[in-house]
């Protein structure tokens, strides 16, 4: 049941090179944005596998926090991109 | 033997639907399409896997924590959506405030 569960963590992060293509080519900074926010669900999902898997608990405050921080990553970006400023 | 049939079958869809998502951020012509590709699918894709994870754990602390991770993403993908379609949408249009 372990290996399985890296098999899908594995799966997942080939997954993510793809993403990282698109977040590369993107032509506009929609596109590049989607991916970012795309990349920051798998990991999130990555972090909370890897946990499991390791029995180390502590790691699912590290996926909570990565969920937030790729969240307020995003809103940022959306500003900039909206306003052409941040603040 | 119940119980790793269910999660083999919640991870294998969680794979499906993120598989699906990936696929259509590669190639959908528009930024819009792609955010309605990945989306959708991607919230369906990191429910299925987190509630995978919580059968496995059982009723724990952890599988406490990992439901409220998933309620998080559940509230900030769309969310993030929406936003970065505004974004887009007043760029293009010429409606900055």
């Amino acid at each position: 049941m372990d290996s399985f569960l890296t098999g899908i963590a594995i799966y997942l992060a080939v997954l993510f090179i793809f993403c990282l293509y698109r977040a590369y080519k993107g032509p506009q900074a929609a596109d590049r944005v989607v991916a970012i926010n795309v990349i920051s669900t798998k990991v999130t999902v990555i972090i909370a596998i890897v946990a499991i898997v390791t029995h180390q608990d502590a790691f699912i405050d590290v996926a909570l926090i990565y969920a937030m921080t790729g969240f307020i990553a995003t809103i940022s970006v959306s500003k900039y991109i909206e306003k052409k400023k941040l603040f | 033997m119940i119980k790793e049939i269910i999660i083999i079958a919640l991870l294998l869809a969680s794979g499906f639907f993120f598989f699906v998502g990936t696929i259509g951020l590669l190639r959908m012509p528009d930024a819009f399409s792609r955010m309605h590709a990945t989306t959708k699918s991607d919230t369906l894709g990191a429910g299925l896997a987190f509630s995978a994870l919580m059968i496995y754990r059982g009723f724990d602390v952890v599988s406490i924590k990992l439901l409220i991770v998933l309620i998080f993403v559940w509230l900030t993908t769309p969310t993030a959506a929406h936003i970065i379609a505004k974004a887009t949408y007043n760029e293009r249009n010429g409606e900055s405030k």
